[in-house]
């Protein structure tokens, strides 16, 4: 604090030279000279790059010392215009390769420069306003800072991260990098729909068995507790708030008059729209950073510089990773010295079309497989869950778990056959997991489909039943229904309707949960147990384990990075119908973190071949956007197609979910509102509005092909550099000179002719020399630049000083009217050179 | 900040964080190791800008920069006497440097100084030797290293003076998918 008061007090009224120097001689007393000069050169360096601020500012200085009230506007504008100069010093100075001194050295005099000037911008009547702009800016970046702060502070697993950065390169962290985000996503979904719609519901509505929805139906009451039951999601858990048919229709809860069902509505949409933003604002992000694409033009070069990953730091790892360069390094080198000729490409090609036909199978197998195991559970479940064996039960979930870990082995196996080079196998291989994995989804889906218009028709059976069910309860008292008492019955007791949501729901969270179990056995008995076996067989074992066939297992990125889209999908399509999905997504990712960052320090082994899917980190961020927009589209679709259930559920009642916004828009909003609302959604409107969005992304794309373009251009122009632009200039200069000179020549012999005509012996003389004169220049066009420093030898220095720019310059100069006066001494010169 | 010893002034942490890419809680991280590398030599308190410069043996030695066959170049480039002295502001501008967020024009510059070994702005084919020598450890003959470095300097020389500047560096690394990602340190 003592240093910063000091500098205060030095500031006003003492020169910047002065001042600086004695912080200098505070700084180090050491190296004083030496330091002192080192800064001398520096201010010279600052001052050279901005010289017409210096000027101005040593303008102002002085006029400041003098009078600090009086400048005119010119002035005024010139010193604002060096304040923001300043500023914007300040803020890129992060970016400038210059060593830490010098940064700090130019920061504070900006910032002293910054703060002397400052007051004197604001004059009369605006200076309030502009001292007080001043303030809150200060203050906004102030808070920006402290912002940053406390997120870095925030970010969890940094070390571990960095443990498996150096252990195992930057591709592996990448995962856990992706993984963290996700992470982050997924904390904020959990806090819109535990904040918004599971707490207000829980605190605020009624009470559990107070109504038919909310309680567990007396047939199941037994078993209700049951931890199989439970685990299951039925029971206990499928009445509570974990689901959506616990919700109560109620328009406005509690004393805060909370609007239930709108909340859930607008949280639904809210996850999705929160979504598409983070992921698209990402991609925007790294879309800046595409070097772009990979060619194939720097292999070599590529090799040499990049291929040495700076952030490994274990012996092992680097031991690991020279050994890949250097195997890197040889083929390269082979495929350079021998052209490899493709002997016998129809056979390539014939195996590539066998395989994608093999693949096409699989997945073809794989949608039925699926389809025919939803079916069966369907069977079950009309017959009675209790009569079949936990598999039997489960069948869906297991089947599409195993098939999503045994395809992608297969898939392995079958692109053998195609012998690409491995980049273009990886893409292949992310292409047909991601094939195969949508596939399943989708068929998936459709099988639900089924399910819910199984259950919808129940519930018109239902409805039907409901009305005799409830004249049988008055059956003692017969009579107009109005004037019986109203015989209480138990909420269990009720009939009540299949609710098609919550089923969905729970498929979702069947899914989620099952799929998560097959990851983690996977795991522990994949590369945990291979592992341990690997090691301690070893011991006793006729080959080597660990060198020979299983050996350590590598950790897979892009299976892992594709498995993580996949289950966020997953989350996506079924938050809508049960808000514990983010909730439970959230506990996944914990525990996931943990063990897999300690699967991958304890089992696995660096890769060997590290080959990125694609040059830019927009591939799986591409594929996140597609996963996000196919699992909006079945979600979106229930919403708008199928009425909700007439018992369950916030929307319980209504003929569409979305006549909630309606009802809102209808009774909360005041009358204009509505009509304005009205009038904004009436096709006539909408439609020229799509119009015109679609014209502005035309617009927009082909305007950003332009400014791409036109980069693309200068980059060529800064890479051929200086040089090229001179030979091009030059190129110029003499296609200029030779036009010229045969103008010239044209118009000199048509005068010739003319003058020929009119005063032959008279002019012939001159003609001679003229001619002679042109004679010598059309044959030293070559020697044209010695014959210009023969001309002025004595008024411009020779060559050897001048840069070689202003070579082709200078030399079309003398018009045809002054040629014939210095002809002969040009004729003389040229000869004395050239002799 | 209670009763926490002050190891720098707000002054010197909007100093710091201004002319760096990192964070308040990032610049103690680095003092701290800065610290640990020589407890001795250098002082927790750096309010009034102690001048201390730790040698290149120790710089090395991190955990860090211990395997990176480039480690005496990255702490030569940013030493001020080219020795590898680091102080402490050398220190927090190297990891600023190579750290996530610095930008790749920052990046390619200081990537270009550190393969440039005779320091003569340009990478030469020593330079370009040495580098890949370090980089496999001597284990490719030298018919193969001449090899790989010519055309490694035919596919990037753009002014056919056999030798890269920084603008055919530049240009070829702009091109390149894994540089930001492998020319990084994390602190």
């Amino acid at each position: 604090m003592e240093v910063v008061g000091e500098e205060d007090g030095d500031t006003e009224g003492k020169r910047k030279n002065g001042h600086s120097k004695k912080e200098e001689k505070k700084e180090d007393n050491e190296r004083g000279e030496k330091v002192q000069k080192k800064k001398k050169n520096k201010r010279i360096e600052t001052s050279s790059e901005q010289e017409s601020s210096e000027e101005v500012e040593d303008e102002v200085e002085e006029e400041g010392e003098e009078k600090p009230e009086v400048l005119s506007p010119e002035e005024l504008e010139k010193l604002k215009e060096a304040v923001d100069e300043r500023k914007k010093r300040i803020s890129t100075l992060r970016g400038k390769p210059w060593p830490m001194r010098k940064k700090l050295l130019t920061l504070r005099e900006s910032h002293e420069f910054v703060e002397k000037y400052e007051g004197a911008l604001g004059k009369g009547k605006s200076r309030k306003l502009y001292a007080y702009k001043v303030m809150m800016l200060k203050k906004w970046m102030k808070f920006q800072r402290d912002f940053e702060n406390f997120k870095t502070a925030c970010v969890p697993w940094e070390m571990k991260i960095k443990e498996i950065e150096s252990h195992f390169g930057s591709s592996v962290a990448s995962y856990f990098i992706f993984l963290r985000w996700m992470y982050g996503i997924n904390m904020i979904l959990f806090g819109l729909t535990f904040g918004l719609v599971m707490v207000p519901e829980a605190l605020m509505g009624r009470p559990y068995g107070s109504m038919p929805r909310k309680t567990v139906p007396r047939a199941e009451e037994a078993n209700a507790m049951d931890f199989a039951v439970l685990w299951d999601f039925g029971g206990y858990a499928q009445y509570s708030v974990l689901f959506y048919g616990y919700y109560n229709s109620q328009r406005a809860i509690g004393w805060l008059k909370f609007r239930m069902p709108l909340s859930y509505f607008l949280v639904g949409v809210g996850t999705v729209a929160y979504s598409y933003m983070v992921v698209i604002r990402t991609m925007a992000r790294n879309a800046n950073e595409d070097g772009g694409g990979d060619d194939n033009s720097f292999n070599f070069s590529w090799k040499m510089f990049t291929s040495w990953d700076y952030l490994i730091g274990n012996p092992e790892t680097a031991d690991n990773k020279f050994a890949s360069i250097t195997t890197s390094f040889k083929e390269a080198i082979l495929e350079e010295q021998e052209s490899r000729k493709d002997d016998n490409i129809h056979l390539t090609r014939f195996l590539r079309v066998l395989a994608n036909f093999l693949v096409l199978c699989c997945l073809a197998g794989s949608g039925y497989l699926i389809y025919f195991v939803v079916r069966r559970s369907q069977k079950f479940a009309l017959e009675g869950l209790e009569s079949h064996s936990w598999w039997e039960r489960n069948e869906v979930n297991m089947v599409m778990s195993l098939l999503g870990m045994f395809c992608p082995m297969l898939f392995d196996v079958i692109s053998a056959l195609e012998n690409y080079h491995p980049r273009i196998a990886l893409q292949w291989q992310l292409g047909r997991i991601f094939a195969l994995f949508l596939g399943n989804l989708y068929t998936f889906i459709i099988a639900l489909m089924d399910e819910i218009n199984l259950k919808r028709e129940e519930e018109e059976v239902l409805k039907l039943n409901m009305t005799i069910w409830e004249a049988s309860l008055y059956n003692g008292t017969l009579g107009a229904n109005s004037t019986a008492p109203p015989i209480t019955v138990h909420p269990a007791d009720i009939p009540r309707g299949p609710c098609w949501e919550t089923m969905v729901g729970q498929e979702f969270v069947r899914l989620i949960v099952s799929d998560t179990m097959t990851t983690y056995i996977t795991l522990l008995i994949g590369d945990f147990l291979r592992a341990v076996l690997v090691r301690f067989l070893n011991y006793c074992w006729c080959w080597d384990l660990e060198a020979g066939f299983p050996s350590y297992s590598e950790f897979d990125v892009s299976g892992n990075v594709l498995g993580l889209i996949f289950n966020q999908g997953m989350i996506w399509m079924g938050a809508f119908y049960a808000p514990c999905l983010p909730a439970l997504n959230v506990l996944r990712l914990h525990v996931s973190m943990y063990l897999q960052c300690w699967a991958v320090m304890c089992c696995n082994v660096p890769q060997e071949r590290v080959f990125k899917a694609s040059g830019s980190n927009n591939f799986y961020m591409a594929m996140l956007l597609v996963i996000l927009f196919l699992s909006t589209l079945p979600a979106i679709y229930t919403i708008v197609t199928i009425p909700p259930s007439f018992d369950c559920g916030p929307f319980s009642g209504k003929s569409r979910m979305f006549d909630v916004i309606q009802e809102t828009l209808e009774s909360d909003f005041p009358a204009w509102f509505g009509k304005m609302f009205s009038y904004a959604s009436n096709p006539g409107l909408v439609l020229p509005f799509l119009l015109l969005m679609v014209l502005a992304i035309y617009y927009l794309q082909s305007t950003s092909k332009s400014y791409k373009q036109a980069n693309l251009e200068l980059k060529k122009k800064l890479q051929t550099g200086p040089t090229a632009d001179l030979h091009a200039a030059e190129q110029n200069e003499e296609n200029k000179k030779k036009k010229k000179m045969a103008a010239l020549k044209a118009a000199m012999d048509l005068e010739e002719a003319q003058n020929a005509r009119s005063e032959a012996p008279r002019q012939q003389r001159n003609n001679n020399a003229s001619q002679q004169s042109y004679r010598d220049r059309g044959e030293k066009k070559g020697g044209e630049h010695r014959a210009h420093q023969g001309k002025s030898n004595h008024q411009i220095p020779p060559s050897a000083t001048r840069p070689p720019a202003p070579r082709g310059h200078g030399l079309p100069g003398p018009l045809p009217g002054n040629q014939r006066q210095p002809a002969p001494s040009v004729q003389r010169v040229p000869n004395s050179q050239r002799h | 900040m209670g009763n926490k010893q002050t190891i720098f002034t707000d002054e010197q942490f909007e100093a710091y964080q201004d002319c760096t890419f990192f964070t308040r809680k990032e610049i103690l991280q680095l003092h701290g190791r800065f610290h640990e590398l020589a407890p001795h030599l250098v002082p927790l308190d750096y309010t009034n800008q102690p001048d201390i410069r730790l040698p290149l043996a120790l710089i090395v030695s991190m955990p860090e920069l211990k395997e990176n066959p480039f480690r005496n170049r990255i702490v030569e480039v940013f030493s001020e006497d080219g020795q590898g002295n680091l102080s402490f502001n050398d220190f927090v501008d190297m990891f600023s440097a190579l750290c996530e967020t610095a930008p790749r024009e920052l990046k390619t510059i200081y990537a270009f100084k550190i393969y440039d070994f005779n320091v003569d702005n340009f990478l030469c084919k020593e330079d370009l030797e040495k580098t890949l020598n370090r980089l496999t450890k001597g284990e490719l003959t030298p018919e193969e290293v001449n090899l790989v470095c010519s055309k490694a300097i035919e596919e990037a020389d753009l002014d056919g003076d056999s030798k890269l500047s920084f603008s055919d560096f530049e240009n070829m690394i702009s091109k390149a998918p894994d540089f930001l990602s492998t020319f990084h340190l994390r602190i």
